[in-house]
């Protein structure tokens, strides 16, 4: 028996851990904001990706009337999501192909129906932070063809869509690490700042007496606060309809779920029971 | 009438037992098999994994009645089912968490197995048909999981279909005849669909028979290891044996509830179990021109991914050298035409081992690994079945055996690296050493007397 429970408990570890396989940048994700049961983030969010998103990226698994889900009446997705003469029961494609796509932004915009969960981590954050940290991580930078690079997603092929609505931003990056010098290894501190307008200015300078780690910090300075904030919830009510549209059943398979344990725990003590009474005659 | 068999039983049943031996097949297989009184916790996964059998075949049809075996529509009728089909998120996260859970439950029934010993003398094919059953069921979840046909569904299978283009000679005709194409495509996702709903379940099918009858004809096997058919009462029954039915039956009911507990929670709150049972990167439609940083396959392959990547060419000179190590000994320790014979094979692999392609090798590492296991039956010597009466340091030997399992399957799992490739190969080492000199070790060491009867505290 306990040995068996080792076991048990080596295979249970063996399923948790792992490391995250970072895609393309070992930025930190910022956990975006749990509103998955707030109605209101999520319509927020929808009205948002179907004005904002929409153009270049589809959502082809998602019907327009899946959004009854999340508290809209067919008559209010007519009237503030249907552009072009869309049906509510259509589902959110694009006009855009995929070459089109590809000519324009050197990749075409992937379909977003999943995208969140496509993003999550190994045993690790959920793709939703992923989104939430992209879209507000994007600053000018005239060597891109978009005049726009990301944090998240260095050398991303979007643009900043949405940057009227976050306002003017300056970066700045600062990156401790050794160098050689004079045939030792010193601690350099660079310190890079991208302006609004995307040009960039560096300095380095050496470091005495630095017992830290090495690592790169980001820090950027809206120079419209309010306008950046509401931004930021705006965004945290995107990453949770992104999330809520990857797999719009989840929040009624928790709710199910919940009953379903609770017969299933009933049950196994029906079943213990019934054991016990056949099996007290077996000596 | 002439002809008519008697039967004892009258009626409806008497009338089926006349031409269908209904009663007799109840009576031998449940209400009068006797099995051991003493059955713990491990076996369970036996009538577990029937059940997740049964749970597979039932979402699987339900499926197909939705799913779209084309490589334009397939990734979006998979979404189709998640949000459109009435339940068909629960019919497709049952079927998800039932490849895995099929896994776990066969892995913890094959390590019963293992450690009291129900692969011996008598129960060679029990353990046969179980190994085929294995086989069977790698080949089923492998073909299964081109199917929702995401990155990692097309970037898996073709890996592992790249594999074949290393045999020697036929190896890349092969690759293409198996794909259908020069590359996985359509055709190769149409004739997957087709091994995995119809050829793969019907093979299975039909080793789970066999498997269950083998089983019945020897009887089970038992946590102490003892032939409970060597002491009988007056009326020939096991004195140690109790009915299948009832007692058995409510036990795994008992057992059911309590698996179910563990299997709804993972389709209700956790069903792609952080990345292991459904991996993320799946939601990603499979897209020929990208290939994805890391390919991994899914936990239950890892530990025989490991053993592949660890066969390198250098890793060739340690197989290499083993064969002649075993060259050497058999040539000394046996006689008449085997003296000559094999040692010679053994020297032939040797010299085949550095001049054919490292690659090949290393996917009869990863096929050898679980073939190995066949000659299970015939690679142990001890005198004692169960663990329980074996030497001490045999546990052990069992312990690292299962620890090392369990760290190739998490090395599987990883980007490879120097220091995980080399622990990768001393596993693989660990693992072959393991089968390979257990004719050795198995009879080594100071073994515990085994009682006549089995051990058991009554409930």
């Amino acid at each position: 028996m306990k040995m068996m429970n080792k076991l048990l408990g080596a295979i249970a570890l063996s399923l948790t851990c792992s490391v995250a396989i970072a895609a393309g940048s070992d930025y930190p994700w910022d956990k975006a904001p749990d509103k998955l049961n707030d109605q209101a983030a999520l319509q927020n969010g929808a009205k948002i990706f179907v004005n904002q998103c929409l153009n270049c990226h589809g959502a082809r698994s998602l019907r327009y009337n899946k959004l009854r889900d999340i508290g809209l009446t067919d008559q209010q997705i007519k009237e503030s999501l249907l552009f072009t003469g869309e049906k509510v029961g259509d589902l959110m494609t694009i006009a855009m192909t995929k070459e089109d796509g590809t000519t324009w932004f050197g990749a075409a915009p992937p379909d977003l129906s999943v995208i969140a969960r496509s993003r999550s981590k190994n045993a690790g954050p959920p793709g939703g932070d992923y989104i939430y940290t992209y879209m507000r991580t994007f600053y000018r930078d005239t060597t891109q063809p978009t005049g726009w690079n990301n944090l998240a997603f260095p050398n991303a092929g979007m643009p900043h869509v949405m940057w009227d609505a976050q306002g003017p931003r300056e970066l700045t990056s600062t990156l401790i690490h050794q160098v050689p010098k004079d045939g030792e290894m010193v601690w350099e501190k660079i310190t890079k700042q991208y302006g609004t307008e995307g040009y960039w200015t560096a300095e380095a300078e050496i470091l005495d007496n630095y017992s830290g780690a090495a690592g790169e910090t980001h820090t950027f300075k809206p120079l419209d606060p309010r306008r950046a904030a509401q931004y930021d919830r705006d965004m945290g009510d995107l990453a949770a309809f992104m999330t809520w549209m990857a797999e719009p059943s989840q929040l009624k398979r928790k709710q199910i779920g919940f009953w379903v344990l609770v017969f299933l725990g009933l049950f196994f003590v029906v079943a213990w029971r019934l054991n016990a009474t056949y099996w007290k005659h077996i000596k | 009438m002439a002809g008519e068999k008697n039967v004892e039983t009258t009626g409806t049943l008497g009338w089926i037992d006349q031409r269908f031996p209904l009663t007799k097949m109840v009576k031998e297989h449940l209400s009068e098999y006797y099995a051991p009184k003493n059955f713990n916790f491990w076996y369970f996964f036996g009538s577990l994994a029937m059940l997740v059998l049964v749970i597979q075949i039932v979402t699987g049809i339900f499926l197909v009645m939705h799913y779209k075996p084309d490589a334009e529509m397939a990734f979006d009728s998979v979404e189709y089912i998640m949000r459109e089909v009435p339940g068909g998120w629960f019919i497709r996260y049952m079927h998800s968490t039932g490849a895995s859970m099929f896994f776990v439950v066969v892995y913890l029934h094959m390590t019963r197995a293992l450690i009291y010993g129900s692969y011996r003398k008598p129960r060679e094919l029990v353990w046969i048909f179980g190994v085929g059953i294995f086989l069977a069921l790698m080949a089923e979840a492998f073909l299964g999981y081109l199917l929702p046909w995401g990155q990692m569904s097309f970037w898996g299978a073709q890996v592992i279909v790249n594999l074949f283009a290393a045999v020697p000679l036929i190896g890349p005709e092969l690759a293409i005849w198996i794909r259908g194409d020069y590359v996985v495509s359509d055709a190769t996702l149409n004739r997957f669909f087709s091994l995995h709903v119809i050829a793969i379940p019907l093979v299975l099918l039909g080793l789970v028979v066999a498997h269950i009858i083998a089983l019945h004809e020897v009887g089970s096997n038992n946590p102490d290891g003892i032939d409970i058919k060597e002491k009988k009462d007056k009326h020939g029954r096991p004195l140690d044996g109790i009915p299948f039915h009832p007692y058995y039956t409510v036990h795994d009911i008992m057992g059911v509830a309590g698996f179910m507990i563990v299997f709804m929670a993972i389709v209700f709150f956790a069903p792609e179990m952080g990345g292991f049972f459904i991996e993320y990167n799946n939601f990603i439609p499979a897209d020929p021109l990208k290939t994805p940083p890391h390919i991994a396959p899914v936990w239950y392959f890892t530990p025989f991914y490991s053993m592949l990547r660890a066969t390198t060419d250098p890793f060739t000179w340690v197989l290499a050298a083993g064969c002649v190590f075993a060259a050497a000994s058999l040539f000394l320790k046996t006689k008449g035409l085997a003296k000559f014979i094999v040692p010679a094979i053994l020297i032939a692999v040797a010299v085949s081992l550095r001049m054919i392609d490292a690659k090949f090798w290393g996917v009869v590492v990863m096929g050898g690994a679980v073939v190995l296991l066949f000659f299970l039956p015939w690679l142990d010597y001890s005198p004692v079945r169960s663990i329980r009466y074996r030497p001490g340091w045999h546990k052990w030997l069992y312990g690292i055996f299962f620890a090392n399992f369990l760290v190739l399957g998490y090395l599987g799992t990883q980007p490879p690296s120097d220091a995980f490739n080399l622990m990768s190969q001393i596993g693989t080492v660990i693992y072959l050493a393991f089968f390979f000199l257990m004719p050795v070790w198995s009879r080594m060491g100071t073994f515990k007397p085994v009682p006549d009867r089995v051990v058991f505290h009554a409930h």
